[in-house]
Parts: structure tokens; sequence; C-alpha cells
């Protein structure tokens, strides 16, 4: 096999990868505010792309807005879901969480699949982007290189935001102890639709980052989320930067095994959730909750 | 946890034989296959229910054991030519090892960790489904011939497949009952309620989560499998993640933890789909609509809140 192919997909897997952990670093910032497992969180990166899409075929935004504007419009949808939703069963059972996210990921999907049928829509790479360099052993595209170091800037601004700003603090309070943060004045009900809105975004994000590689359509995110779930039950939703380590290492063992066994390449993620369950049942870094 | 009213109760015994003349009567009044497929799928909620209303296991994977049974169970009757039996048999044998394994790796956490997992490991067998060379892939196991029950009634008469599915289903009903109000099911709720005190009690908790786990996977097999030779399919829908959302909701839907309410909830989810199916309207959009308000209004479910409405109105007369 040539090292050409080898790195090619060993690429692909790093993208693979950094689309993870922004996936389960937003899961992680719900659940540890909400307690809910949002299981509609494929729905959201497919949403991110889609608007992406769609902002270019109907008013011409151009890419680099779209990454801004439609995290904000995902993130702004997540918040109405919260607040209309998710907020009224915080009291009850965890289940209850990932049942009703889950009948949200069935309507939003089923209402996009009415509205925009199944089939793939491509989204040109931009302009800026295109092209790539030949580093010798292999043939980097530009902008397969700009995902990776977006999402990890994305991935690195949220791991700030949560650890060392005034408003990651109050989070972080929530976190830990919603009561007594909140009697200290902080208004804990609006922080818990901030951080689903902020959540959601970053799957957004990652909608907007994996359209121009992967086709715009309303099924993308389906299969996602689950992989995503097993990477959670890998690594746990414990510490940030442990979730995004553990997504980059998986991304890249699924493009390795890609070359090595292709036939099991979407099956080796949850092999070795197995094998972690039958060694360590709690997780590689995770403690219970 | 509401006892089902017993068999002495004068308004339970109407209802049940209400239902028994409903049942019956029904071939006669719709279309068969219809209603074989509803029987299917309540079978299918009834068994997830015990795992779900009287353990309190959420599983998100149960297509898998559905799906890998109507592989099995349709592989036997087109490929080997084996009889109707022996075909349920084998399909009730394989979701029941597949549930060991899985249930095995899966009850070494708890909570929402066991949904996921549960979910994960049926993704796993839903692209094993995709790649394996005997279940035909994307086209999936068609024209499967059904055989006889009994080696004596020719099944491709559908009344006769109604009226055996039905024996199926009260048989495994029936069953059903028996597990969930004999000791084991005791155990099972006293582990559901309170993990730490029952196994201080001395109940080996995960032991118990495990024999639980298979017996809900076996009867979810023997619906899988039923429903593959009465309608002589087996695709990748029925390993698909929906199906397993699908099986959530008509439990939900009816009535968590109840007899009857998984079946009540089957057959109202059962309809609204084949409705749908002609009305151009997004079924996915309007079924997870179903799920947010059920979740959000009556969590109890149908049977659920008729039951706690009965006895509200009863505890009103007898002071």
């Amino acid at each position: 096999m040539s090292t050409q192919a080898l790195f090619g997909q060993l690429l692909i897997g790093l993208i693979n990868g950094s689309f993870y952990a922004m996936m389960s670093l937003g899961l992680a910032i719900i659940f540890g505010l909400l307690g809910v497992t949002n299981i509609a969180q494929g729905a959201f990166y497919m949403m991110g792309a889609v608007f992406s899409w769609l902002m270019l075929r109907e008013l011409g935004i151009g890419y680099f807005y779209a990454l801004l504007l439609a995290p904000i419009a995902v993130g702004l949808v997540g918040a109405a879901v919260e607040k209309l939703l998710l907020s009224r069963i915080y009291k009850l059972d965890h289940m209850y969480g990932l049942l009703l996210t889950f009948g949200i990921l069935m309507f939003i999907q089923g209402m996009f699949v009415y509205w925009l049928q199944t089939a793939g829509r491509p989204y040109p790479v931009p302009r800026e982007l295109a092209g790539g360099f030949n580093l010798g052993f292999m043939y980097l595209p530009k902008y397969r290189a700009w995902v990776v170091l977006a999402s990890l800037v994305i991935c690195f601004a949220t791991w700030f935001a949560i650890e060392k700003t005034p408003l990651g603090r109050s989070l972080r309070a929530a976190t830990e102890n919603p009561a007594l943060t909140r009697a200290f004045g902080v208004n804990v009900p609006a922080l818990m639709t901030i951080g689903f809105g902020a959540g959601v975004a970053l799957a957004g994000a990652a909608g907007v980052l994996a359209a121009p590689i992967y086709t715009v359509s309303p099924l993308m995110g389906a299969d996602l989320i689950i992989v995503v779930f097993a990477i959670i039950v890998i690594g746990g939703m414990g510490s940030i930067l442990g979730s995004i380590i553990t997504s980059l290492s998986l991304g890249l063992l699924e493009g390795l095994a890609k070359v090595v066994y292709p036939q099991g390449s979407n099956m080796v993620v949850f092999v070795i959730m197995i094998a972690v369950l039958l060694i360590k049942p709690a997780g590689l870094l995770g403690r219970e909750r | 946890m509401t006892p089902t009213p017993g068999p002495r109760d004068p308004l339970a015994l109407l209802l049940y034989a209400g239902a028994a003349v409903l049942l019956v009567g029904a071939p006669f009044f719709f279309y068969h296959l219809f209603l074989t497929k509803v029987l299917c799928y309540a079978l299918f909620a009834c068994a997830f229910n015990l795992l779900l209303g009287s353990c309190g296991l959420l599983s998100f994977g149960h297509a898998a054991y559905f799906g890998a049974a109507a592989y099995v169970a349709g592989h036997a009757a087109k490929v080997w030519g084996l009889p109707f039996e022996a075909c349920l048999a084998l399909g009730v044998m394989a979701s029941a090892l597949l549930g060991t394994i899985f249930g095995y790796i899966s009850i070494r956490r708890q909570g929402i960790y066991f949904a996921m997992i549960t979910l994960a490991l049926a993704q796993m067998v839903y692209f094993l489904a995709l790649q394996l060379p005997f279940t035909g892939a994307e086209d999936g196991l068609t024209a499967i011939p059904r055989g006889k029950a009994l080696g004596l009634f020719e099944l491709d008469n559908p009344l006769v497949l109604y009226f055996s599915t039905l024996c199926i289903f009260v048989g495994a009903l029936t069953l059903i009952h028996r597990i969930t109000h004999s000791t084991f099911g005791q155990i099972l709720r006293a582990i559901r309620d309170n993990e730490p005190r029952a196994i201080s009690l001395g109940f080996e908790a995960n032991r118990y989560k495990l024999q639980a786990f298979v017996l809900s996977a076996a009867l979810v097999g023997l619906a899988g499998a039923n429903k593959a030779i009465a309608f002589k399919l087996a695709t990748l829908t029925d390993v698909h993640w929906s199906t397993s959302g699908s099986v959530i909701l008509m439990t939900l839907l009816g009535g968590l933890g109840t007899l009857l309410g998984p079946f009540v909830g089957a057959l109202m989810v059962v309809t609204l789909e084949n409705y749908l199916a002609d009305s151009g309207l997004p079924i996915n959009a309007v079924i997870g609509g179903i799920f947010i308000l059920c979740i959000l209004l009556f969590r109890r479910g149908i049977v659920g809140e008729a039951q706690a409405w009965l006895e509200g109105a009863r505890s009103h007369k007898a002071p």
C-alpha cells in the first residue's frame, strides 16, 4: 500500500476525530449543566451544514461568514428548544432527557427530509482554501488542513471560555451545584439556556466545517451521534482535554482501519468500546455520574 | 407500582373478555396482514417493556434482537427450508445468544450510559447486517416461504397466519405476565427502585439484570422471527436504530410498566404509520412530535393514565 493512501486516510481520520471532538465537547457541556444526554446533537450538526448551504444558495453568504452565522443560528434554535421543551423535564429521571431529545431528533430530521429530500447536495470548497500542498510523502488539500486547524482552535476556545472567563466560572459553578450557585444570585435557568445553545452551536460549527467535505444531506448526522456516544462511553465526559484526545485518537484509529481492514472500519470504535467495557468498565478517564 | 387488576376483579374480567372477543373477531372486519403486523410489534413492545418497565433498564438497541431473529428465521426458512416452528426457535435462540453477549457487556454501566452502550452495540449489528453475505445487504431477505404451522395449517392463508400469530402473542404475553408477577419479577422491581438496597439484601443485581435482559431479547426475537415469516421479509429497517426508537415510543405511549400498554401503543403507532404512509406527511416528524408530546404531557401513557384515573375514582368511592 502506498504511503499516499495511508496518510490520506489518516488525515480523514483526524478530520473525523475533530468532528467527534466538537460533538462530544458539546454533549459534555450539555450533560454537565442540564443532565440531558442530547441525542439530537447529530441533528444540530446536520442543521449547521444545511444552514450554511442555504445561506450560500439563497443569500449568497460565503463560507467564512457562514462559519460564524450558521452556528449562531443553530445555537438560537437550540436555546428555543431548551426554553420550550427541555426546561420542563429537569426534575425527572435522566432517562426522559434522552427520550425527549430523541423525539426532537426525529422531528428535526423528519422535517428536513420532508423539506429537502435525502439526496446529498455539494457545497463548494471556498476559493481561498482550494488547492493544496505537496508534502512529498502525501498531498495535503488546503481545506482539510484548515478543518483540523479550525476545529482545534474552536475546541481550545471552548476550553478557554469555560476555564478562564467569568461566564465559564458561573457555568462550572452551576454544573457543580446549581442550588448554591442560584443562592449566590446567578441566573441558573438562563445559564442552562446559554449552555444548551452553546453545546449545540459546537455541533453546528462542526456541520459547517463538514459541508465541503461530505455532501450536505438531512441524514448526515444520523449515524454520527452513535459513534460519538461510543466515544463518550470510552472516554467519559469528565474532562475537556480528555474527550478531545479520545476523539482525535479514535478518529485516527478509524482512518488506520480503513487502510488495514476497510470492511471493519465503521465498527472499530464499537469494538474498542466493548474492549474498554470488558477491561475497565468505568471508561478510560471517566468517573460515573 | 400499581398492580394490574387481578382476575377476580369483575371489571378486569370484563376487560379480558372484551379483549378476547376483539382479538378473535378483528380479522372479520380488518385487513389480516395489518392485524398480524400489529400483533408482531405488540409482542416486540411487550418484551421490551419487560426490561424497561420491570427492571428500569432503558435499552436503545432492541432492534438488534428483533432484526437478528428476523434474519436468522428468514435464512432458515428460505435457504435451509426448515419448518415454521424450527425457524422461530432458531430466531429466538439467535437473539437470546446475542442478548446474553450484549447484556453482559452493557450492564457494566448504568443509567444513560447503559442506553448509549446498547445503542452502539445495535449499530454494530446494523453494520454487520449490511456486510455479512447471508443478509442480502440493502435488498434484505425477500420472498421467505411461510410454510405450515404445526405441519398442518397453510400459513399462506391470511386467517391462519393471523391466528397462529395470535396464539404466539397470547402465549408470550402470558409468560411475560407470569414473569413480572413471580418472585423473580419482584426482585427485578426491587433492583429498579433501589439497587444498592437490593444488593445489600443479598441479591446479585447484575445476575438478575442479565437474566431479564436475555429473557427480553429472546421474546423480542420471537416477535422478529414471526414477523420475518409473516411478511416474507427481513430488511435493514428491522435492525436500524429508528426501529429501536419506535418500540420505545410504543411502550411509552401505551403505558410503561403496564401489561396492556405496549399493545395499545403498538396498535396506535402501526395504525398511524399505515395511515401516514399514503398521506404524504413526514412520518418521522409526526412520530417525533408525538414522542415529545407524550413525554411532556402524559408520561404514564394511555393505559397508565387510565389506570391512575380508575384508581382515583375507586378511592373516592371507598373511603
